[in-house]
């Protein structure tokens, strides 16, 4: 449950960003087309969910589902948990977290989840439980290859126990998938961590992580509290659970849409390709 | 004594003083039976009222209390002939879960179950019940053996949590538990989950996805510590006590959800003041369930524990 820092500063006029890493000052519309890369140190910065899917779909394609599935405050949280869920919700414009469709990529019909980590660090909660939950059982029906991009701080803690059993709701969807010839893949966008990582997005026939993507289960803080001492530079990032075997590529955001394409043609039940 | 009861040294008074009166009145020859009756009478109401009005916050402090019965406690009394089975045949074996094969009555079954030590140096060793990634995979490793062999499961829980480590992280803690929840969905013998004690976020998750989830009269299941989630909230750990209330962590609370089956009952103080009667309740509840579940085909079993997950959240549909 970390909080991910967008290393985004808007100057004034919202037509230039400053990267946070390099200093760079990018012009904004240029920003846009690099898929939001700076172009002198490579840093990926945060793609919302519209961004990201356009990143990865014929133009025109993608049809949501699910658009109508909103949080409720089941156990009475209180905190202003229904208030922070609203002003999400009108800042975001999206119902939840998550936003899951089908789509076109390259030509391959799929179906498609992307976390939106503006709406609540894309904790998942019932609602994001469920519309995942939704879209594997939509791929399972219709027999179409699953993507889901997360980016996530874990379970939604005001939910509480409703929320760590959508971890294990995502996981029984996808084990029924699972059965099937059916591919997913998964994509780790930065940060995702705890709940989400431990439960659907490390379930993929193939996961690839976007460069330095901060990805775990317990938050960099929890760990340096609890051992008591400072984490080594790269601990936990892409190109670190790379070296150890717990994904099986990091690939440049460039070449992201390419590289599951290329996935979608070797795995893809062919029935189901279209012909472009 | 870390973790104790609000309502222990009250208790401990009284009880001192009942004592003193018995031996006043056997050394002195004085009869004191209506003012030792009237204290006796006095700590068992007092009793009854705090262990049936328990607050979240004690919830919390009953299920960590240090001599409350752990997992081999309970196996110890319940189970026939238990066979320990060590290793994850890939990194080590951890002492965190412990695991083995075991005879329940006349019945076959497969033991796992989060383990921690009673004291420092044994709490060391077993790492206070939070597992390493391997503990998940051990996990997984009996209970695709207990598939083979069609052995039904018990996992007890009881756990701080997985363990946020150096190690942990590089071995893939989100990988092996994001694995168990999966694997525990198919597989094709009945799974009995009882929370003994903590069940602590995702480590606890991670080894039980079941048919059925029982818990302990005053044992908690959280997807976060209260300590952990008042720091986040309020940025004050010491607030664990309110965040403990808002998380609706006691087996009380998660009955009422539909989340977990059914509440096993604790003798009156609670676990710790009895393992032989806590763990002939256990050992009956478990009795009722597996029966039950047995009579399921298998298909069926699967497809209901499916069911199960599948419909626990609570959304809204439509604008
Ligand atoms: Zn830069």
């Amino acid at each position: 449950m970390e909080k991910a820092d967008t290393k985004q500063k808007k100057l004034p006029d919202d037509l230039w960003i400053k990267c946070e890493q390099c200093g760079e000052v990018i012009y904004q519309k240029d920003f846009m087309k690099e898929l939001k890369i700076c172009p002198k140190c490579d840093l990926h910065f945060p793609l919302n969910a519209g961004e990201r899917i356009g990143s990865l779909l014929d133009k025109g394609t993608f049809q949501e589902m699910d658009r109508n599935i909103y949080s409720l405050d089941p156990l009475d949280f209180g905190e202003g948990y229904k208030i922070k869920l609203i002003k999400d919700r009108k800042q975001t414009g999206l119902g939840e977290a998550i936003v899951t469709g089908k789509g076109f990529l390259e030509g391959h019909k799929i179906v498609l989840g992307v976390m939106d980590f503006r709406f609540r660090g894309a904790s998942m909660g019932s609602a994001v439980g469920e519309k995942v939950a939704r879209a594997v059982e939509v791929a399972l029906k219709e027999v179409l290859p699953l993507i889901i991009v997360s980016s996530s701080g874990g379970a939604r803690m005001q939910e509480g126990m409703f929320s760590l059993m959508q971890m294990a709701k995502t996981s029984a969807a996808l084990g029924k998938l699972n059965k099937s010839n059916i591919p997913y893949i998964s994509v780790l966008a930065n940060p995702t961590t705890a709940g989400v990582a431990a439960s659907f997005a490390s379930l993929g026939d193939v996961i690839i992580a976007e460069p330095k993507a901060l990805i775990g289960f317990a938050g960099p803080r929890v760990i340096e509290q609890t051992i008591r001492q400072k984490l080594p530079p790269g601990f936990q990032r892409a190109e670190f659970y790379l070296e150890h075997g717990m994904v099986d590529m990091v690939v440049h955001r460039k070449e992201l849409r390419n590289t599951l394409k290329k996935l979608l043609d070797f795995l893809s039940p062919n029935q189901i390709k279209e012909n472009k | 004594m870390k973790g104790e009861l609000p309502i222990e040294k009250p208790l401990q008074e009284l009880e001192s003083k009942i004592n003193e009166l018995k031996k006043l009145s056997s050394h002195a020859d004085i009869d004191l039976s209506v003012e030792i009756n009237a204290l006796e009478e006095k700590a068992k109401n007092f009793k009854r009222d705090f262990f049936q009005n328990l607050n979240s916050w004690d919830k919390v402090k009953m299920a960590r209390h240090p001599q409350r019965p752990f997992t081999l406690d309970i196996v110890e009394r319940i189970f026939q002939n238990f066979t320990e089975l060590h290793g994850d045949r890939s990194f080590r074996d951890d002492p965190a879960l412990i695991g083995g094969l075991a005879y329940f009555d006349d019945k076959k079954i497969l033991i796992i179950g989060q383990q921690k030590g009673r004291d420092t140096k044994k709490n060391l060793a077993r790492n206070f019940g939070m597992l390493y990634p391997e503990g998940f995979k051990k996990g997984a490793r009996l209970m695709r053996m207990a598939e083979k062999f069609s052995l039904p499961i018990i996992s007890f829980i009881d756990t701080p949590g997985a363990y946020p480590g150096i190690g942990a992280e590089e071995r893939g803690q989100f990988v092996a538990i994001a694995e168990n929840l999966m694997l525990m969905s198919q597989l094709r013998v009945p799974i009995i989950i009882v929370v003994i004690g903590e069940g602590g976020s995702g480590g606890a998750l991670g080894i039980s996805v079941g048919d059925r989830i029982l818990m302990l009269e005053h044992s908690i299941y959280s997807v976060i510590s209260p300590e952990g989630c008042a720091s986040i909230l309020w940025r004050d750990a010491s607030k664990a006590d309110q965040a403990a209330k808002a998380l609706k962590l006691t087996a009380q609370d998660l009955i009422k959800f539909k989340i977990i089956d059914e509440i096993i009952k604790e003798p009156l103080e609670g676990a710790h003041t009895d393992y032989n009667l806590t763990a002939r309740n256990i050992k009956e509840s478990i009795k009722r369930h597996l029966s039950e579940l047995e009579k399921i085909c298998i298909e069926e079993l699967v497809e209901l524990r499916y069911e199960k997950y599948r419909k626990i959240g609570i959304f809204r549909e439509g604008d």
